[in-house]
Order: C-alpha cells, then sequence, then structure tokens
C-alpha cells in the first residue's frame, strides 16, 4: 500500500465521524437558534430571555461557578501535592482521590440528595448531637440557599478528580532539580509551592481550569437531583425547552448561549494563563 | 577548637529542630491525606448504607449509620416497571459506544503516533476542540436529524453522540500508547518478512492489548454514565441515566438510591480497572 497515503486513511474514520457528529450538529444548533419557519429571526433569543425564570438561571449558573470552581482548584491543588509527597500509600490515594471521575453527575446528585434529604443523614447527626429537635427540609421550594449549599457541595464532591489528575500529571512533568536547588537555598515548602510548582504547573493549570470551567456551565443533573426545579440552571431550562415546552428553537438558543458563555470563558483563560512557548517544559 | 565545638552544639537542636518540623509535616500529610481521601469516600458509603436498607428504614427518621443489609430497596428497584429494560438499554448503548469509539479511535491514534503528515496539526485541533464544547448540547439538533433517518430513540442512535463524547479519550489514550511502543519493534518485524499488518498484529497489537480494553471501558463509562443526551434522544428505549432522571419527580427515595447504587456501583469498578491509565487520558492535554 502507499505509505503517503497510510495515515490518511486510518484518520479517516475519525475525521468524518467528528464531521456528522460534531461539527454538522453544531451548525445545525446555530443555524435553529437563528431561525423560526424557515425565516432568519431573532425572536427565538427573545423568548428564551424574555421568560421570568431566566434572569435567576444565568445568574445561578454564573454564580455557581464562580463558586465551585475557585473551591475546587485549592482542593485539587492540595490533593495533587499530597499526592506527589507520599511515599506510602500513593497510588492508593491517588485511586480515591480518582474515584469520582468515574460517577455519574446524576449519581453524585442522589449520593448528596442522601445527605441533604430531610430524613437523611445531616439532619440525623443534627439530631444526634441534639443541635435540631425536628429534621430540617434542606431542598424545600423555600429553602433556596441550602439547596444552592447542597448543590456546591455535592459539585466540588464530583468534579474535583478531573482537576486533580490534571495537575498530579503536570506536577510530574517539573524536574525534581528545581525543588532540590531551591531547598539547598532554604526555600520553606511553602516557598517552594509558591515560586516554583505553581509557576511552572502554568499550561495545566489552563487546562484543568479551562475544562473544569466548561463542565460547570453544564452542570444540570446535580441540580436536577438537589433541587428540582427550585433551582434553574441554563442546562435545566434548555431541556426544559426542549421538553416540557416542545420548543426546539428556543433550545437551540439557549444551547447556544451555554456554547457561546463557554468559548467566551475558555479564550480568556487561554489568554489569562498564556504560556509562552520558550517557557515551556 | 572551641569554635567549632560551640557551632557543634548549635548544631544540634537546630538539626533536631528541622526533624521535629520534617515530622510534624509529615503527620500533617498523612493527615490531610486521610481527610480527603475520608470525604471522597464518605458520601459513596452512606448512599450504599442507603441501597442496603429496606424501604421502611430509608424514608425512616433518625437514620442508622450502618446498613442493615436488607435487600427490599433493591428488589423493588429491580422490579419496578421499566427499570431492566433501562439497565439493559444502558449496556447496549454502552457497549456499542465502546466499539464505536475505539473502531474510529484506535486508527486515528496510531496514525497520529507512527507518521508524519500534513494535516496532522489540523486533526490534533480538531479533537482538542471536542472538549471546549458542552458536547451533550449537540443532542437538541441531532434529535431531528434522528427522527429523519429512523435513528430516534434507538441504542445506536445515542450511542453515536456518546461517542463523540468518548472519540477523543479514545484517540488521545491510544496515541500515547502506541507512542510508548518503540517503532523499532515493528522495523525489525518488517525486515524478518512481516508485512505493515502482520508487524501490526503480532508484535504491536499484544503490546498495547491492555491500554486498549483501558480505554474501551472508559469510554463505557462515559456513556453508562451520561445524562443528557440520553434524556433528550430516548423515549421508549430509555437508559439507566435517563430512566432514573425523568422519574426524580415521582419515584420514592428509596427507588433513587437503589438506582443511584446501580449506577455507582460499576463505575467504581470500571474506574479501578483503567487506574493506570488516568494519566494518559488526561495529562496528554498540556501539550
Amino acid at each position: 500500500m502507499n505509505g503517503k497515503a497510510l495515515p490518511y486513511l486510518l484518520l479517516m474514520p475519525a475525521t468524518l465521524f467528528l464531521c456528522v457528529f460534531f461539527l454538522y450538529p453544531f451548525a445545525l444548533v446555530a443555524f435553529e437558534a437563528f431561525t423560526r419557519d424557515g425565516a432568519f429571526t431573532l425572536d427565538n433569543f427573545r423568548t428564551m430571555a424574555g421568560s421570568w425564570k431566566f434572569p435567576a438561571t444565568v445568574r445561578n449558573t454564573l454564580l455557581l461557578a464562580a463558586i465551585v470552581v475557585p473551591i475546587q482548584l485549592a482542593m485539587a491543588l492540595l490533593m495533587a501535592s499530597v499526592v506527589s509527597r507520599l511515599e506510602t500509600g500513593r497510588s492508593a490515594a491517588l485511586y480515591i482521590f480518582a474515584i469520582p471521575l468515574g460517577i455519574s453527575d446524576l449519581a453524585a446528585g442522589l449520593i448528596w440528595l442522601a445527605i441533604f434529604d430531610q430524613s437523611g443523614f445531616l439532619n440525623t447527626l443534627l439530631s444526634d448531637l441534639g443541635i435540631v429537635d425536628r429534621p430540617i427540609m434542606f431542598l424545600g421550594y423555600q429553602s433556596k440557599l441550602s439547596i444552592f449549599i447542597a448543590v456546591v457541595l455535592a459539585e466540588i464532591w464530583r468534579a474535583t478528580a478531573i482537576m486533580m489528575v490534571i495537575l498530579v500529571a503536570g506536577m510530574g512533568l517539573i524536574p525534581r532539580e528545581y525543588h532540590e536547588a531551591a531547598e539547598v537555598f532554604g526555600a520553606s515548602p511553602w516557598k517552594r509551592f509558591v515560586r516554583i510548582t505553581l509557576p511552572l504547573l502554568r499550561p495545566s493549570l489552563q487546562t484543568a481550569i479551562i475544562l473544569r470551567v466548561i463542565l460547570a456551565f453544564e452542570v444540570f443533573a446535580v441540580v436536577a437531583a438537589l433541587g428540582g426545579t427550585n433551582l434553574p440552571v441554563l442546562m435545566g431550562e434548555t431541556f426544559n425547552w426542549q421538553f416540557t415546552l416542545q420548543d426546539r428553537n428556543v433550545a437551540a438558543a439557549s444551547a447556544l448561549l451555554i456554547l457561546a458563555i463557554s468559548i467566551g470563558f475558555t479564550l480568556l483563560f487561554l489568554r489569562v494563563l498564556r504560556v509562552p512557548r520558550e517557557a515551556r517544559i | 577548637m572551641t569554635g567549632t565545638h560551640m557551632s557543634a552544639i548549635a548544631e544540634a537542636p537546630a538539626a533536631a529542630a528541622t526533624a521535629d518540623a520534617r515530622k510534624a509535616g509529615d503527620w500533617l500529610l498523612v493527615a490531610t491525606a486521610i481527610l480527603l481521601c475520608v470525604w471522597v469516600l464518605l458520601p459513596i458509603y452512606l448512599l450504599i448504607v442507603n441501597a442496603l436498607s429496606s424501604p421502611q428504614e430509608v424514608t425512616a427518621f433518625p437514620k442508622r449509620f450502618f446498613p442493615s443489609f436488607d435487600i427490599g430497596s433493591l428488589t423493588f428497584f429491580i422490579n419496578f416497571a421499566g427499570v431492566a429494560r433501562a439497565l439493559w438499554n444502558s449496556v447496549l448503548v454502552a457497549t456499542l459506544t465502546m466499539i464505536l469509539s475505539i473502531g474510529f479511535g484506535a486508527p486515528a491514534g496510531y496514525a497520529l503516533s507512527r507518521f508524519d503528515f500534513p494535516g496532522k496539526e489540523t486533526f490534533r485541533f480538531l479533537v482538542l476542540m471536542t472538549r471546549a464544547f458542552p458536547l451533550p448540547l449537540l443532542a437538541l439538533p441531532l434529535a431531528v436529524m434522528f427522527i429523519r433517518t429512523g435513528l430516534d430513540d434507538t441504542a445506536i442512535g445515542l450511542a453515536l453522540v456518546h461517542t463523540t463524547l468518548a472519540l477523543p479519550f479514545a484517540v488521545l489514550i491510544t496515541f500515547s500508547l502506541f507512542s510508548g511502543i518503540p517503532v523499532e519493534l515493528e522495523e525489525a518485524a518488517w525486515t524478518l518478512g512481516c508485512t505493515r499488518w502482520q508487524a501490526f498484529r503480532k508484535v504491536i497489537l499484544p503490546l498495547a492489548l491492555p491500554g486498549i480494553a483501558a480505554s474501551a471501558v472508559f469510554a463505557f463509562t462515559i456513556s453508562w454514565n451520561e445524562v443528557f443526551a440520553a434524556a433528550v434522544l430516548t423515549i421508549e428505549n430509555r437508559t439507566l441515566t435517563a430512566f432514573l432522571l425523568q422519574s426524580l419527580g415521582e419515584s420514592p427515595l428509596y427507588l433513587k438510591f437503589a438506582g443511584g447504587a446501580a449506577l455507582v456501583v460499576p463505575a467504581l469498578i470500571f474506574i479501578f480497572a483503567v487506574r493506570k491509565y488516568l494519566f494518559a487520558m488526561w495529562g496528554i492535554a498540556n501539550r
């Protein structure tokens, strides 16, 4: 066989597949968002933005991301530092920290439902300790704040693992000599972390933050399991437009909004955390 | 003479202080590690406690922190209308996703690892770009396309969407896998008279097989866990996640928790099976 054609032949199935099931629906969703009955219109966006839930939906989604992602970043850095410094039990710790990576967001929501439900484990603990007499309704429609806190905790629990794995891989790329040199000059562990690990970890930090922020805008099943419709988020409303309200053009507009926010933040973090080519290891 | 003596005395407590600090640091490290493990494991344990308790115990208050090993909740879940079918659909869709993503992804990973050719970077960019989009959303326009082509509400239709999620991982992991196998092994086989295909099948494939199996398991897990696209694209043939999502409003607590456990336990096994390859899947995105 012609050696020049072989790589293209091998790439062909994957490329064709991505064109049909990634690029094409992507174009289609944009087309549907801007049309109704075949004519160009911005009505779909107006309908979406005109819904009484819309302001709360956008606010909840952005607020969730703004609270969850920084906490996760800190926790992922902590987990990655612990893993890279442990001498015994390193692989066990790594496996345990990575477990949530394999757990569905719906399952994560149900796991935290077991804790926050009215007859759940948190209420049991509080009443065992004598703090409350009667179980508190954490997830009722009147307790938006505690629903929000439950979702934040469930999201932190569920999706820190992704960042942790990326950061552990990144820390593995930093040559040991830098740390040893700093130690010889008397730098404390904290100083070594701030002056050596963090700057050299920048490419991994960039990847981890971008991936995580995109996932944060996709939050859906965790909220559905814990808050039902009491805490509207963008992805959930998109689902509502498609299913409950049976309007796929507005659903497409909503989807396009999520895509636009995701792309906007991706570009922002690519720029803010840019790594000059010559500074890469 | 006195000088060296003095400094030796001064050094001893200093060295002891460093040793103390190191010991305290070690303790802190271990304590943090244990605390973080508890943070991850405790919520899962509590879900399992619920799943292994009788329906009455699940809805009762206060609760016990240990399971009574009553299989009432689980039997109720398995016998609930639609659950067995949803489980079967989940397995079917995940298996199809696994086959499709490895079938399309592994050749691409091999090509990326062995050849230099124009367009290579474009392809890598296309693959990495898929990570920057909320892919489940693409199920919305595909729903219409599937109705036109008769793929709506079928396992294969959903598996195609799940493959867009799993394919980038399959490409990246097989790429790093094949890159780790020296080209010299292949070249040696060629000089001994193997064709390109024979060399691949007899030399490379056996070496790569465990890794390929791991990325297959990972593809299975991605599909098994996916909620949004599954709920959008299936109506009659719902997967377990779609079934649980759509019955959230009306189903009793013990059904939810047993369902949650049914989702989690296989995922725990899958992640354990692929733990060695986690870095190949995520770490490669650094470059």
